[in-house]
């Protein structure tokens, strides 16, 4: 099979990645692989450039992007990060649910449900901060513990990023 | 091995626009606009036909706007990759005649005759081929031409026909922002975050580039393919119909010819008010007369929501590119549209930067073509363009909801890979349905082309498993190919581009362009014969008057006339090798004549002289 995008870009299978020096091996690898460089080849290797440009680009937007970096590696490490467990509501989260799911029936709209917004945000803004830390773990010990708990905040994230498009109904 | 044909001399740059194009090289030190053969940079995106049937273009063609508009057409570039449906708005405000027989791919009337858009810009591009094989005195077969940014599959697709068609190999199509910052890149090696606004003829741009030890990196980009300076001259042209139907009790707008010398007049107020507070538009028409004087002020009012509409896909572009304005370290402007002061202090108020303005905003693209031409001939090092797709790739799933596969500003060549199933047994094909845009469902979207996945071998539903590969390469332009999951082999596709020619058609096109060649240098050699003919028979008939002729015997006498039979018996045939072929046998047989004329015109010379 091909190599996966950490192969690619020559890194190790880590989570935590300095995004000055992901785009350093983006601009370096582009110099190699762009079709550009490869204009005046054959036809052959052309469509071979095309290809690898277009794997590194893909590497390198999936790799960018923190919470599709950690998707990515799960998948890469065998686990199913498939839709289940995103239609249950989380247990710490139901009252929440509920409380939100009144105030649209009620007000329905902007400015009652800004609180709630807030509130979300702080969730995630919580989570982004564990997983930050859940990276760093994963880096050092290579536990596979680290990954499941990963994916459970992930889960968790999911649900409440769309409990926020929830409350961006327009006034 | 491989026998690689590339004269690095020979990637010209070209930037086909909606209102004018123009053809770039690089010099040995920088890029460089080509004259045409009447001095002009600009080539008006203008083609006519003549009575005669011959394709004039440029400002040869736009004089006939005026006097042959059913056999003139501009502003082609707004129909390029487009159906019938999708123009009717445009119907509305240009004059395109649209033939009956269009079907998902457009044909315009010239006259009597019907051509696609991509034929018509390939009459411009031929044209700016010609201007740049006289000026280089080397053949131009390769291409860099420049498409807006926002263009879609199609359009993207009707721009490589046209090129097609005019015997040019397309090397890339570059978006038309990106190049203009190429061009202003090229003496400043700045790091940092550009926005290219790019208001041309026809269609709107904007693009955000971060710059950094020569890569052009493209965060985002948006924009409106309808919207101009066409439709700023419509504003000016609508007011001053309803002031000329009011005035004069007469509605000219059915009036093709007097349309067209009224959209001249306001054209050149519009013009004239970007350098002065005050124009006026005058019109002639049928010994009547029109005039108005326009304000600054009054024409700003007419266009500031034209101006205000490319606002807001700035503002998205800076949301994508994930920029404040703050961020933004230059500006660049880019096309003719950009010269009017409200679109300026508008860029200036959103961006919070005075706009770069000091590369002609006419030529900016083309040079930044030729900068990619060199980039790919290699003449050009160090640079190097990374650029994005403008619009989200989805197939059509069930309850025609789209499933985004590709997502917009995604650097390409981007690449996705979809496997498919069959859903019923004993299936043998499956239809992938493919989109571009931003919308929910499909209806919404521009449907792209269907894939036909044939010849499946009949099993059990869900049994089947294909695997297709979308590529979006570098030139913005969708590539799909399939895979049989269990066999590993090349699986066929059938593609029916929704808005597009088939392969089949552009290359029939191609030929018949070249045919057409071959025909109309045929019939100009047939021409240049006979009006040689014409000077050899006419000085024969006089030489019979001459004493010379009488001083010939019976036999050369009788083999002139013979010759002189035989030039006129093929002189109306199309073979011009076989009349001059007559004309030297004639030639041969008057050596004689010829002599003995020269030597009594010495004697009659002489007769009048005393010695």
């Amino acid at each position: 099979m091909t190599r996966d995008y950490f192969e690619f870009l020559e890194l190790p299978r880590n989570l935590d990645i300095d995004p000055k020096d992901l785009e350093q091996r983006f601009y370096a690898f582009s110099r190699k692989h762009h079709p550009d460089v490869h204009a005046r080849k054959s036809a052959e290797d052309r469509a071979q450039a095309e290809e690898a440009a277009a794997i590194l680009n893909d590497a390198y937007r999936t790799l960018r992007d923190p919470i599709k970096r950690a998707q990515y590696l799960l998948k890469l490490e065998g686990f199913d990060i498939g839709e289940q467990g995103t239609k249950d509501v989380p247990p710490e989260l139901l009252e929440e649910v509920f409380e939100l799911n009144e105030a649209i029936e009620e007000s329905g709209k902007g400015e009652a449900l800004e609180p709630f917004r807030v509130r979300f945000a702080g969730m995630q803004g919580e989570i982004d901060t564990e997983l930050q830390h859940k990276f760093a773990e994963w880096d050092r010990a290579r536990d596979r513990a680290i990954l499941a708990a990963i994916r459970g905040l992930l889960n968790r994230r999911k649900y409440i990023t769309n409990l926020i498009a929830q409350t961006n109904v327009p006034d | 091995m491989f026998q690689i044909e590339f004269d690095t001399n020979t990637v010209v740059g070209i930037d086909l626009g909606t209102t004018n194009s123009l053809v770039a090289h690089m010099s040995a030190t920088q890029p460089e606009v080509i004259l045409g053969a009447d001095g002009d940079k600009l080539v008006p995106s203008v083609v006519s036909l003549t009575p005669a049937g011959e394709i004039i273009v440029g400002n040869e063609a736009r004089r006939e706007l005026i006097d042959h508009p059913d056999c003139t057409i501009y502003s082609v570039k707004r129909l390029m990759g487009r159906g019938v449906g999708d123009v009717q708005q445009e119907l509305k405000l240009f004059p395109f005649r649209i033939a009956e027989d269009s079907e998902s791919v457009i044909r315009v009337r010239l006259g009597e005759k019907t051509f696609t858009p991509p034929e018509i810009s390939a009459f411009i591009l031929r044209q700016l081929k010609k201007n740049a094989e006289a000026a280089l005195g080397e053949r131009a077969t390769k291409a860099v031409i420049t498409v807006p940014a926002y263009f879609n599959d199609a359009q993207r697709q009707a721009t490589r026909d046209a090129g097609r068609i005019a015997g040019l190999e397309v090397l890339r199509l570059v978006n038309e922002p990106t190049a203009a910052a190429l061009a202003y890149g090229l003496d400043k090696r700045k790091e940092g975050i550009i926005a290219v606004y790019d208001l041309g003829g026809g269609t709107f741009d904007i693009s955000i580039l971060k710059l950094q030890e020569g890569i052009f990196e493209v965060l985002a980009t948006n924009g409106d393919t309808h919207l101009g300076g066409d439709d700023i001259d419509n504003r000016l042209l609508h007011i001053a119909l309803e002031d000329i139907q009011s005035e004069w009790t007469e509605d000219i707008s059915h009036i093709g010819e007097a349309v067209q010398t009224l959209r001249r007049d306001v054209i050149k107020a519009k013009e004239a008010l970007s350098f002065q507070p005050t124009a006026q538009i005058e019109f002639e028409w049928r010994g009547k007369s029109y005039h108005r004087e326009i304000t600054r002020e009054l024409f700003e009012n007419l266009i500031r929501d034209i101006v205000d509409r490319t606002l807001g896909p700035c503002r998205n572009c800076m949301k994508d590119a994930g920029v404040t304005p703050e961020q933004i370290d230059e500006v660049v402007m880019v096309g003719g549209s950009t010269r009017i002061p409200l679109v300026r202090s508008a860029v200036e108020v959103l961006f919070r930067a005075r706009p770069h303005t000091e590369l002609n905003p006419d030529e900016v693209v083309a040079l930044g073509a030729a900068v990619q031409a060199g980039i790919l001939a290699g003449t050009v090092e160090n640079q190097l363009l990374l650029d994005v797709t403008p619009l989200s790739l989805g197939i059509e799933t069930y309850g025609g909801v789209v499933s985004k596969i590709i997502h917009r500003n995604s650097t390409i060549p981007a690449s996705a890979s979809e496997s498919f199933t069959t859903g019923v047994d004993g299936q043998t094909n499956v239809l992938i349905h493919v989109v571009q845009g931003e919308r929910e469902l499909a209806k919404d979207c521009r449907s792209l082309a269907r894939f036909d996945l044939k010849d499946i071998a009949p099993m059990p539903a869900g049994m089947a498993r294909i695997e297709v590969r979308f590529l979006i390469d570098a030139n913005g332009i969708l590539n799909v190919t399939a895979r049989d999951a269990r066999t590993g082999k090349e699986h066929s596709v059938e593609v029916t581009p929704s808005h597009g020619l088939t392969l089949e058609q552009v290359e029939a096109m191609y030929e018949a362009s070249i045919e057409h060649a071959e025909e109309d240098l045929q019939t100009a050699q047939v021409a240049q014969a006979r009006v040689d003919a014409d000077a050899i028979l006419l000085a024969i008939e006089k030489a019979k008057r001459n004493d010379a002729y009488r001083e010939l015997d019976d036999n050369e006498r009788r083999q002139i006339e013979d010759a002189v039979r035989g030039l006129q018996s093929v002189y109306h045939g199309e073979d011009h090798h076989l009349i001059r072929e007559k004309i030297d046998a004639l030639n041969d047989v008057t050596h004689h004549l010829a002599e003995n004329m020269m030597n009594t015109a010495v004697s009659s010379a002489l007769k009048g002289t005393k010695i």
